[in-house]
């Protein structure tokens, strides 16, 4: 049985003797190397653009707006708002305006420092909660990107008085503010694209998470059809959701300069331009306004969400709903109003980015937990005991839990993995009193959460995805679907899942590279759906193939899939044997876009995160010295594999909580060097335990669910309560670096 | 050529000849070669661009990473910030010549998962197999700090090389190991 073992990643080989090619690795034959000039401030109008005279621009291909086709100069996503190429007006310090390529990589780096755009300033929009005035106008009457409300029970609308009743007459009201930075996803591959014209077409390679989107974008921009564009997949070193929306503006510019230049063409950001100029994770503040009874159980939630979007629409409609959807937090309340914003400013657009607006406001509402409380005097596994949503309880939209997951008993467990109450006791005695340490404190905290698999809403209708499982003439076969390994090893768990599904051993399956010309649209490799929505619709596709090759799929019966798909293939000379699997809404899900209300997700996975802390009072330097990850995430595919994307989730998110500070400065990162973005390195970090509950979900492969976002919920308020638990204070806002503490304590 | 360190560094042969290039031999994975490169060539790039050795990445340009690691006569280095005339005359070591074995353990332990700091981290733990006074005695979290990994949250990547060292035969002290019911084996 091939789901469920720890076979290692079929990719892995590649990997680790630097066989992987990916897109800078391979050598092109004439290939010129692109580079792109930039708008130098926050907002303006482009008066002109200098080329330099010492240099021979006619050895260069040069593209701006004016190459492109008319109507057509925009990226297309939720909107068609953001240009590829500045022609005028411009939004954000860093924009594109003119691309230039050459054969030498020398002669193009000093001729990008020869050109120089001259603009008119316009006041720009800095911070989301700037006063508006009308020239600071951009988008709409007021600059909001998107605006949205979840209502429950007394938060719905026309029920404001009975919804302050509850409020008028709770035993407490509770409020906090809880801010979260922006984060840059430093995959270790920047990124980079390449375009050449082959057989009428254009070609681009590249490192990204969703070709189709890249097709989408590059038939939209240059209005043709899909067909008269391939994207394919090259090894992807790491995304995290940095390379979900930005590489199709890469694509873009590498397929103007490609064809106005009849030569392949190679953009390759170095680190520099790339966490300058590409998106980050949406900067977040969020407001708690909290009635809570006598008993500690949750009345009445008042949630205000607001997100600083950047500045174009992007993907912030989406995050900001996957961050309010999950706002209330994996509670039982009755009463919810949660309002969300995401609003313009003059930034580099914010993003994707693992979690999607969930770890914000999971963030926000996990503190807020710990600071109730602290208020009301009660413990926080108390408070959290009385209010965790059971089976047959609803979610903030009205969905019914209905999972079978005992919340209370994985919130037990995760405390007895950490030794909770042993290791508070022993903090107590070392943090104050005659024992007390003289300059180290200690403390333990926790976070219960959750995260949605999927797309939110009906996002997985609207995509309906398709995947092929081919049987080939030698007997093995072929997983053909868009989804991109891009280190959570796709590529190993879909052929565990086919090998499960067919009876076969795994080595008889492959996986295809993903690549627009051979594999169907099986939908992007985002937002937790891989191994859940994809893994079913592999299942789904080998049982058409076992149906067609004459064998049925009843597992009981004797049978030999490989035998039979070479039988077919003698009986059916030259043909091709395709089982296909095509997304259909589970009956019973129900969603409204409109009112938020109904089943968000089809599935959740559920975790419980334990973070020890230890804080220095000379330097302010916070460490994690312990910390456990519990989650129920349905069937585990592959132990290392999970595992291993569990731990560095959590490194993401104790990079989040401590260390990584994004500096902006015009509305774009200044500390934009490795040297000075500070990520976890080995030695700053425990080891990280984790723990799967398995609760065999209906909606995945096996029982399977996603696993890729949840574990950046969990630890940046884990950490924090743990913070605040050591010293005795109330830290809301995020990195928690040694600056900001020091600020805290000093402040107070 | 394509993409060569003269196209990367400076203009080689055949271009305005701005840049001085100067004839380099050395010993790469233990087979001789010589290339013609610019004089202010990095080492990463000679390697990636002209011997054929992509394998070594960049991933920050700065000396901060550890993704372009590879072993100069000994030294465990990271060739972005090595001038490639300093590597004439010597030997040098990069992820192509890894033996299977190796390899097959870090595969197993999930040392790698997108692959993009593999290439260093493979590097590192080479050094230290070479080493085993070295590797018996040296706290593994904090040899292998020198390479970032977004990924994996270096579990895997401790793991792999504590399995790279069982493989060898190479006692070790300690490593904390995630497990249950464990604090953190011997560290403090
Ligand atoms: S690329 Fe050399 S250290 Fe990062
Ligand atoms: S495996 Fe992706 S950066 Fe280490």
């Amino acid at each position: 049985m091939s789901v469920g073992a720890d076979i290692p990643r079929v990719d892995g080989l590649d990997k680790l003797t630097g066989r992987a090619a990916y897109v800078d690795d391979v050598a092109i034959p004439g290939v010129l190397h692109g580079g792109t000039i930039r708008t130098p401030i926050a907002r303006g109008r482009i008066q002109r653009v200098v080329f330099d005279p010492a240099i021979n621009w006619s050895d260069f291909v040069i593209v701006d707006h004016r190459d492109i086709p008319a109507g057509r100069n925009a990226i297309k996503l939720i909107e068609a708002d953001q240009p590829a190429l500045v022609a005028d007006e411009f939004r954000h310090k860093h924009e594109p305006v003119v691309l230039i390529a050459h054969r030498s990589i020398h002669k193009l780096r000093d001729a990008l420092r020869a050109v120089r755009v001259e603009v008119e300033p316009l006041p720009a929009v800095l911070r989301p909660d700037m006063p508006l005035t009308p020239e600071l106008l951009q988008h709409g009457s007021d600059n909001v990107l998107k605006r949205l409300a979840i209502r429950k029970g007394a938060g719905e609308p026309g029920r404001e008085a009975e919804f302050q009743a509850l409020f008028d007459s709770a035993a407490h009201i509770i409020e906090g503010r809880y801010a979260t930075g922006a984060q840059e996803h430093v995959y270790l591959e920047t990124q980079g694209m390449v375009a050449w014209q082959e057989d009428g077409r254009l070609v681009v390679r590249g490192s990204m998470q969703c070709p189709y989107y890249v097709v989408d974008s590059l038939a939209y921009f240059f209005n043709r059809p899909r067909e008269a564009f391939r994207v394919i997949q090259a090894p992807v070193g790491g995304g995290f959701g940095g390379k979900e929306d930005f590489p199709s503006n890469l694509a873009i510019h590498a397929a103007l300069l490609a064809e106005k230049a009849g030569a392949p063409v190679k953009i390759v950001y170095d680190r520099q331009e790339d966490m300058a100029a590409t998106t980050k994770r949406h900067p977040g503040v969020v407001r708690h306004r909290t009635a809570v009874d006598a008993s500690g159980k949750l009345l009445a939630m008042d949630i205000d969400v607001v997100m600083d979007g950047g500045a174009y629409v992007t993907l912030s409609p989406v995050v900001l709903s996957r961050g309010c959807i999950h706002a209330a937090g994996p509670y039982a309340c009755e009463n919810i109003r949660a309002i969300g914003e995401a609003r313009l400013t003059n930034s580099v657009p914010y993003g994707a980015f693992r979690g999607f607006g969930a770890p914000q406001t999971m963030f926000a509402i996990e503190r807020h937990m710990d600071v109730i409380a602290r208020r009301i005097g009660m413990s926080s596994v108390e408070l959290r005991r009385r209010n965790l949503v059971r089976d047959g309880q609803t979610l903030a939209t009205g969905q019914v839990v209905s999972d079978g997951v005992d919340l209370p008993s994985l919130m037990d467990a995760a405390l007895t993995d950490a030794r909770y109450d042993e290791r508070q006791k022993l903090h107590a005695d070392m943090n104050s009193g005659a024992g007390s340490h003289p300059y180290l404190r200690r403390g333990i905290g926790f976070a219960t959460f959750h995260h949605g698999s999927g797309f939110t809403g009906g996002g997985e209708t609207y995509l309906a995805s398709e995947v092929w499982v081919e049987g080939h003439a030698d007997g093995r076969v072929e997983v053909l679907t868009a989804q991109t390994d891009m280190g959570q090893g796709t590529s190993t768990i879909l052929s565990q899942i086919a090998a499960a599904q067919l009876g076969v051993s795994a080595d008889l399956v492959r996986v295809a590279t993903p690549d627009t010309s051979r594999v169907p649209n099986s939908g992007p490799t985002v937002a937790s759906r891989t191994a859940m929505v994809v893994g079913k619709l592999v299942e789904a596709a080998c049982d058409d193939l076992l149906k067609q090759s004459g064998i049925g799929t009843t597992k009981s019966i004797p049978r030999d899939p490989s035998g039979a798909i070479k039988s077919w293939h003698a009986a059916n000379p030259g043909k091709r044997l395709i089982g296909r699997g095509k997304y259909e809404k589970p009956a019973h899900i129900q969603w409204d876009d409109k009112s938020y209300r109904g089943d968000a997700y089809a599935a959740y996975s559920w975790g419980t995160y334990v973070a020890e802390v230890e804080v220095d009072l000379r330097t302010f330097a916070v460490r994690v010295t312990d910390f456990v990850a519990r989650q129920e995430v349905g069937r585990v595919l592959n132990p290392t594999l999970a595992r291993g994307q569990i731990q560095g989730g959590v490194v993401q998110g104790i990079g989040w909580a401590l260390y990584e500070e994004v500096v902006l400065d015009d509305g774009v990162m200044k500390n934009c060097q490795m040297t000075n973005y500070v990520i976890p390195a080995c030695a700053d970090l425990p080891p990280i335990r984790v723990f799967f509950e398995e609760s065999p979900s209906p909606f995945g492969p096996q029982g399977a669910k996603g696993i890729g976002e949840l574990p950046m919920d969990g630890p940046a308020p884990a950490i924090l309560n743990a913070v605040c638990d050591a010293l005795g204070i109330e830290a809301n806002e995020i990195p928690l670096t040694p600056e900001r503490l020091m600020t805290l304590l000093e402040g107070r | 050529m394509a993409n060569s360190a003269n196209d990367r560094a400076g203009p080689g042969a055949g271009e305005s000849g701005a840049t001085e290039t100067f004839n380099m031999s050395f010993t790469l994975n233990g087979a001789p070669v010589s290339r013609r490169v610019p004089l202010d060539a990095r080492l990463l790039d000679v390697l990636r661009y002209d011997c054929a050795c992509p394998g070594t990445k960049e991933g920050c340009g700065e000396g901060e990473c550890g993704a372009c690691s590879v072993i100069l006569d000994g030294l465990l280095v990271n060739s972005c910030l090595v001038p490639a005339f300093q590597a004439a005359g010597r030997v040098v070591t990069t992820v192509e010549s890894v033996a299977a074995d190796v390899a097959s353990a870090l595969n197993v332990t999930g040392t790698s998962q997108c692959g993009a700091c593999t290439p260093g981290i493979v590097m590192s733990i080479r050094w230290l197999l070479e080493r085993p006074e070295i590797a018996s005695n040296v706290d593994l979290r904090e040899f292998l700090s020198g390479n970032l990994c977004r990924c994996t949250g270096y579990d895997g990547v401790v793991a792999g090389a504590e399995a790279a060292l069982t493989l060898r035969g190479i006692p070790m002290r300690g490593v904390a190991r995630p497990g249950p019911g464990d604090r953190g084996g011997s560290r403090p």
